[in-house]
Parts: structure tokens; sequence; C-alpha cells
């Protein structure tokens, strides 16, 4: 349903022992946009998506995925959430890692899932090797299969494009295209700002943990990525 | 059905990652056996007093051999931030945490089969009912792998967890140990067993209370 709120957060503030790490912060995502999450190192982006990916909780204010809390269990199901850590295991296989999560998200046939997207991410020749044996690029690619493995209608993304190739880059995305063309909602939060905004409908900047800017992304943006930054930045 | 293919799903994980990479288990049995030696040149008893404190010896041993292993239980997460990706999925903080207690219930007790044997040849003491004994065993493991996961899911964060988990765990773990041991006592012995009938119910009612109560206050211990 484009146009309806699919992520809303309201009045968000997060502490850090007395630092605030965000400051009342408050946005809608429409379903089937793209919202590029944008700030400076330390401005808050990492914390605000873990409050959304239901891993953190807010000191105040209320977060909805789907217009569930994020801790529900029908929330999660519905949620990709691709961190800072790859979230995969060193001891296991590549393959093993994607039947796990498959099992654990619940799919009908988590084996055949685990290996479609193997070969999506062009891990299928090292299916059956341990993670643990893999270069920082193909861990990543695996990342984004362990993300995209469970098809959410929500996708949470930090950083995704770091330690990536030129040709993994745009197998990203390929991927990150046909998930809004299918109606995904995706938030990404990232420093590399021209694949950001390539793919982003929306731009949302953090400046130390209070929003300075929200809204629809521009070709101003898009011609001079530090736009953003020099109107809206911290001084 | 869900609950019990997740749970599942999380104890064979936890068992093919330390199955490949032997961290946890070859400490704990090095351990264990290492313990066993010490003590049996250490100490130099009559036979009988031996089989009296047969009960004390193993437990301990399986208790410090367990903390080993248990510390490894939520630590492992840590690597790549695994945790986190467990966390954002449907996966409920119980089944998680049973999960890993089947797995950690598993190694604990193939380190408790390795070493039992080693302490019947260098102790010379043949438990009188070996098959109740094993029992006893279960038993008592459950209680130590429970608070153990429990607790390893509490420090998983703390710079020293591998000094808080055994500083918070035994004072938890005495009663299940002391009817542990009292029960091992008896078999070893052979004394009656009416005597300890009540620390068999003692040990079933920990086992029970700590089951419920880990499962209900796991998910706030894992997210807050």
């Amino acid at each position: 349903m484009p146009g309806a709120s699919a992520i809303s957060i309201e009045g968000v503030w997060k502490y850090y022992g007395d630092y605030p790490a965000l400051r009342d912060i408050s946005f809608n995502v429409d379903a089937g946009s793209c919202l590029a999450l944008l700030g400076r190192n330390g401005a808050g982006k990492t914390t605000l998506l873990r409050i959304l990916g239901g891993l953190s909780k807010a000191a105040r204010g209320r977060v909805s995925i789907l217009g569930k809390d994020t801790r529900a269990g029908g929330s999660r199901q519905r949620i990709g959430i691709l961190g800072h850590g790859i979230g995969v295991y060193e001891e296991l296989s590549a393959f093993e890692n994607l039947n796990l999560f498959g099992q654990l998200y619940g799919l009908d046939n988590p084996r055949r899932t685990a290996t479609e997207w193997l070969d999506r991410t062009g891990l299928e020749r090292v299916r059956d090797g341990l993670v643990r044996e893999f270069s920082r690029g193909m861990r990543q690619r695996l990342a984004i299969a362990r993300c995209f493995l469970h098809q959410p209608s929500v996708l949470l993304l930090d950083e995704p494009f770091t330690s990536l190739d030129d040709r993994a880059i745009q197998v990203l995305q390929d991927l990150l295209k046909t998930a809004l063309s299918e109606g995904r909602t995706i938030i990404l939060s990232t420093h590399q700002l021209r694949e950001a905004l390539e793919l982003a409908t929306d731009v949302a900047l953090i400046n130390r943990g209070k929003l300075a800017f929200r809204g629809a992304r521009t070709w101003e943006m898009l011609e001079d990525p530090g736009w953003l930054y020099r109107h809206y930045g911290e001084a | 059905m869900k609950f019990l293919r997740r749970t599942l799903a999380i104890a064979a994980k936890d068992l093919r990652s330390e199955i490949r990479g032997k961290e946890a288990v070859n400490a704990s049995v090095s351990f264990a056996l290492v313990i066993l030696l010490l003590f049996s040149f250490a100490f130099d008893l009559e036979p009988a007093v031996i089989r009296e404190i047969a009960g004390g010896l193993l437990w301990l041993i399986f208790a410090f051999a367990g903390t080993l292993i248990l510390n490894r239980s939520f630590a492992r997460e840590l690597v790549n931030d695994c945790l986190d990706a467990l966390l954002a999925s449907p996966l409920s903080g119980a089944q998680l945490f049973l999960g890993k207690c089947i797995a950690n219930y598993v190694l604990i007790v193939i380190v408790e089969c390795i070493s039992l044997p080693v302490f019947v040849i260098f102790y010379n003491v043949v438990p009188q009912r070996l098959a109740l004994l094993f029992v006893v065993m279960l038993l008592g493991t459950w209680g130590i792998t429970v608070i153990g996961t429990m607790f390893s899911a509490m420090t998983v964060n703390l710079r020293l967890r591998e000094l808080m988990l055994p500083t918070l765990i035994y004072p938890m773990l005495i009663p299940a140990l002391i009817g542990a041991i009292e029960l091992s006592r008896v078999l070893i012995t052979g004394a009656p067993l009416a005597e300890s009938l009540f620390w068999f119910r003692v040990l079933v009612a920990f086992n029970v209370v700590f089951t419920i109560l880990a499962l209900a206050l796991v998910e706030i211990v894992l997210v807050g």
C-alpha cells in the first residue's frame, strides 16, 4: 500500500549513560520507499536502526513497524536487519548459516531457499566452505543473503556496502532495486552517499542525535552528494 | 512444533560449532582430568574415606569443568554480532535459551562420561548403584546447565565474564550441588536409598523452579 506509513518513529530518546545518543527523533517512512539515513560518525544512525530492529529499547518514545511493536514476533518475521556485525557463524558453512536462519524464520523449505540465495549473491561455489575461510567481501555477501532470505517487508541496512567490490555493490544495488519494485520498505544507513542517494526516495540526516533534515531526495542531492551536509550538517 | 524446531536448530548449531572448534570441550575435559589426577596424588586416603567424599569430589569437578563450557555458550554469539542476528529473528528468548541449554547439557554430560571412568580407575571406587548414579548425574547436570546458561546470557557483555560467571553461579548452585553430592554419596557407598529421598526432591524441585524462572526471564535479560 504505497503512501501508507510502514515505519513510525515518535519522540524517540536514547541515552548511553547521561549522553543522549538520540534526541526526540520523530518521522515516518512510507511503505515501498527507500530512506537514506545519513549522518557523521556517532550521529546516532546505528542506535536508531537497532531500536527499529528491536535490538535495543528507546528510553522514551515509540517505534512501530507495520503498525506493530518491533519486538513482537510477527514484526520480526517481516524485518530484515543487517548491522555492523555480519551475523553469521564462523564455524558453519555458507549453506549451513543460511539454512539455520531459514529454519529460525520458519521458511517452508529453508534448504532450497538457502541454495537460491547463495546463487543470487554469487556464493554458490563456496556453498560448503566454512565462513572462517571467507574474505571480508564474501562474508558481507553472505550477510546480505541472510538479511534477504525470508523476503522481509522492511529492510534495515547499516553500512551494507562495506567491504564489497564493484561487482558485489552492483549485485546489492540490484537486489535493493528489486526489493523496492516489489514494494518493500528500506532504511539504508551509509557513508557512501552516491550509492545511497541513487537508490533513495527519501533522506533523513541526523546530527548528534537530532533530526536535522527529513524530506524527499532531490536532484541536487544526487548531483552533489555533499550538498545535504553543507546545508543541514553540523557546522 | 515451531517452538521445538527452532529450539533444536539452535542446539544443533551450537553442537556443530563445538564439534568443529572443540574449544570448550577440549578445555573442559583436560581440566577435569588434570584435577582428578592431581587430587589422586595429593590425598592418600583410606578407601572408605574416599567413598564418603567421592560424591563431593565428582560434583566439584563437574561444576568447575562445566563452567568452561557454559562460559563459551553466549560468548560464542558475540563473534560477528551473531546474537543480534538471532534476536532480530522471530526466535524467542525461551527458544534460544532452551536450545543453548540442550547443547550445553549434551557437552557437559559428555565431559562427565569421560571423567567418571577415569575417577573409578584413579580412586579405585566402584559405585554400588551405577545406573542410579547416572540418573543423578543427569539431574544434577541439568541444574548446573540451567543456572549456568542463564548467567552466561547475563554476563555475555561483561568484560570479566570468565570471572563473573563462576562467581555468580556457584552460590546459586549450592542447593543443587548439595543434593547431587548427597545422592551420589549414598549411591557410591551403597547406603540405604531412603536416606537420600529428601535430596532427590530438592534436586528435582530446583531443576523445575529454575527452568521455569529462566524461561520466563531470559527475554528481559537478553533485550532489556
